[in-house]
């Protein structure tokens, strides 16, 4: 489990290699937290290596989403497998956050939006 | 034990595997049990060992990198942090175990903590709720509902503590 952060044209990805569950979940929401302060508004999170998440994963990341628009600012999700969509429909929470199929997507859309 | 020993963690403090006599062949062993410290940094631990049984016993691929792992880690993570209020001196006792009959095979987990326990069928919320998407918390019951076939809970047997059974389908 380990998380990577990179800058990819004018956005922050934020790499989730393995599960993002209660164990690590922590770690993740200061990372990203540390971004926004740092001037991140838009922020993308991409899980294409990641099986699964739990309910404390889906928390933070609720959390975190609310804080990028206070921030002004989005918080997009890429690379969700199947398993991770079936998640977030479960969960209704397709509908809270811009998903893409892919980190390339996700910037492709960033780039439409300007 | 051969398969995951891990012998210098604190955090588990045992590890079995055995054949309960008149048991299906299984090289896996029937029956497996944990004990571990309230210690969410345990959690990996069990369930990449339940996951082990799960393959052992025929069960498929999104059930073993899907279904299992996340309602497994939510109770675990609800017997750590709310059964044992994340008391490090309190212990969390699981077993996984199969039942075959000639028709299907049951998976059952017992998640066993030293709490007092709570009322599953009226935590977390529901989807449908108005508060639902906003919240950061209260999904860890939903999830284990909407990723098992059944979810029973109850006192453990013995002095105390509460048992949440998590039941699943071979299909």
């Amino acid at each position: 489990m380990s998380f990577q952060v990179t800058k990819d044209q004018g956005a922050t990805v934020v790499d989730v290699a393995g599960q993002l569950v209660v164990t690590n979940r922590q770690e993740f929401k200061q990372l990203v937290l540390d971004e926004i302060e740092r001037g991140a508004r838009l922020l993308v999170v991409d899980f294409s290596r990641s099986p699964y998440i739990d309910s404390s994963g889906l928390g933070a990341l609720v959390s975190l989403g609310k804080r990028m628009r206070e921030a002004g600012g989005e918080l997009r999700l890429a690379g969700l497998n199947e398993d991770l969509r079936t998640l977030f429909e479960l969960t209704r929470l397709d509908a809270l956050f811009p998903i893409f199929a892919s980190r390339a997507d996700a910037l492709v859309a960033q780039s439409a939006a300007n | 034990m051969r398969w995951w020993p891990n012998p210098q963690r604190t955090d588990v403090m045992s590890t079995r595997v055995s054949h309960r006599e008149g048991a299906p062949e299984n090289p896996f062993g029937d029956l497996a049990e944990w004990t571990i410290a309230s210690d969410i940094q345990a959690i990996d631990h069990v369930v990449d060992g339940v996951i082990s049984f799960c393959a052992s016993a025929g069960f498929s691929a999104r059930h073993r990198r899907f279904n299992v792992p996340i309602a497994l880690t939510e109770a675990l993570s609800n017997a750590i942090l709310r059964g044992n209020q994340n008391d490090k001196s309190r212990r969390v006792h699981i077993t996984s175990s199969v039942r075959i009959t000639p028709e299907n095979a049951t998976l059952l987990i017992d998640v066993t903590d030293e709490g007092e326990g709570f009322d599953v069928d009226n935590a977390g919320g529901s989807p449908d709720s108005p508060d639902w998407l906003d919240r950061e918390d209260g999904r860890g019951v939903f999830l284990m509902r909407s990723l098992m076939d059944r979810v029973e809970c109850g006192p453990a047997a013995g002095d105390c503590g509460y048992t949440v059974r998590l039941i699943l389908y071979r299909t």
